[in-house]
């Protein structure tokens, strides 16, 4: 005989209502502050120590077996650990490209290898021996190009790959051989390892004379590049 | 009974309402959480943690719908959510534990379920953690229904 007991606004004193809203907020203010707070906390503690383990850890990042556009005495070295699958890196792509030729002679960029995406390791594996033929930009320029076609679902074909390789002058039965030679086998390994132990999880991945991106954007990037540039010609 | 005198069925209405603001606040943390792994540690969240925060999140703005004013209703919306989130919680906990081998889950391509992001105090998992929110959560909606059935 009880069932009415939802709303009954008279039943409710007008003080307790507001003692409750009163509670209900702050908690929700609280919960909301220890979040905000505590990404604050744990962003500035991981980005110190990305950025002390990147210098520390120059040495992983500078590899000599990556390919490297800009001059060798270029003071701003920019590293970016890319997968060939990955949709954003067939983005920034372009975005990089003009960044290099805005500060033209004071950069190098270092592509490193992280193919996170399921058989993006084979479609490294036709650039390096691309690269073999001298012909690596052109072959990555015309692999983001096509990529939406040869990765459906974030799955990578090398079988549709082949035919957008066509117009680049390749000797496509040449990378055929090339492609599954030992050495190849290890700089992806290496490009990996390396990758693992720069706490590198997403692509792409930059690193401006050993430091990592504050956060994911454009405008963070070129930011970074910016200031390196600056103090490096002043 | 409308006099300013608090009457018994007004005490059984003011604990019913402290319970349920109480799931809130268990949902509430709980989505935060699972805000911060994913969003600030970037911890990639499984198959399994996904649909269990399809279950988990909405309770958040329900249950504080029915707070303001309070519904005694609010069981009847929210308890099937919190079922359904059990229960796949606990399946997630038994592929944790190796009960449930990974190869029969969802989770086996892409992020495996079964390994564990974290682990405090050497046993609190993520799965763990979510079933004792949606255990809780679970237990004070049932509460609140003989609260204000009563």
């Amino acid at each position: 005989m009880k069932k009415d007991v939802q709303v009954k606004k008279g039943a409710q004193g007008k003080k307790p209502v507001q003692n409750k809203k009163a509670v209900f907020l702050g908690s929700a203010v609280v919960l909301l502050a220890v979040f905000v707070f505590g990404a604050f906390l744990y962003t500035s503690e991981k980005l110190d120590k990305s950025a002390k383990a990147a210098e520390r850890n120059l040495a992983l990042l500078l590899r000599e077996h990556a390919p490297k556009l800009g001059p060798a005495d270029a003071k701003v070295q920019l590293v970016e650990f890319f997968d060939p699958a990955c949709g954003t890196c067939r983005e920034f792509s372009p975005f990089v490209k003009d960044l290099m030729k805005s500060n033209s002679g004071k950069m190098r960029l270092s592509l490193r290898y992280a193919p996170f995406h399921r058989g993006s390791d084979n479609v490294v594996k036709i650039l390096e021996a691309a690269r073999k033929q001298d012909k690596f930009w052109e072959t990555l320029d015309a692999v983001f190009a096509s990529q939406p076609r040869w990765a459906p679902n974030h799955k990578a074909e090398v079988e549709l790959l082949w035919p957008h390789l066509g117009n680049l002058g390749l000797d496509l039965e040449r990378i055929k051989r090339d492609m599954y030679a030992p050495e190849i086998e290890q700089v992806i390994a290496q490009d990996l390892a390396d990758a693992k132990a720069l706490n590198v999880t997403m692509t792409p991945e930059f690193f401006v004379n050993g430091r990592p991106l504050p956060s994911f954007g454009y405008e963070q990037l070129r930011n970074l590049v910016n200031d390196a540039v600056a103090k490096a010609y002043p | 009974m409308s006099t300013s005198e608090p009457t018994e069925q007004d005490h059984s209405l003011e604990s019913a309402w402290t319970l349920v603001f109480l799931a809130w606040l268990i949902a509430s943390a709980s989505t935060l959480g699972a805000l911060f792994l994913s969003q600030v540690m970037g911890v990639v969240p499984c198959v399994l943690c996904w649909y269990q925060r399809i279950f988990m999140f909405p309770l958040v703005l329900i249950l504080a719908a029915g707070l303001f004013p309070f519904d005694a209703r609010i069981v009847r919306y929210a308890l099937p959510l919190t079922v359904v989130g059990w229960m796949i919680t606990f399946f997630h906990v038994l592929v944790a534990a190796g009960v449930v081998p990974e190869a029969v889950t969802p989770c086996a391509q892409g992020i495996p379920c079964k390994e564990q992001a974290i682990e405090w105090f050497g046993f609190l998992t993520i799965p763990w953690l979510s079933l004792i929110a949606f255990s809780l959560i679970g237990l004070l909606l049932i509460l609140t229904h003989f609260k204000v059935s009563r």
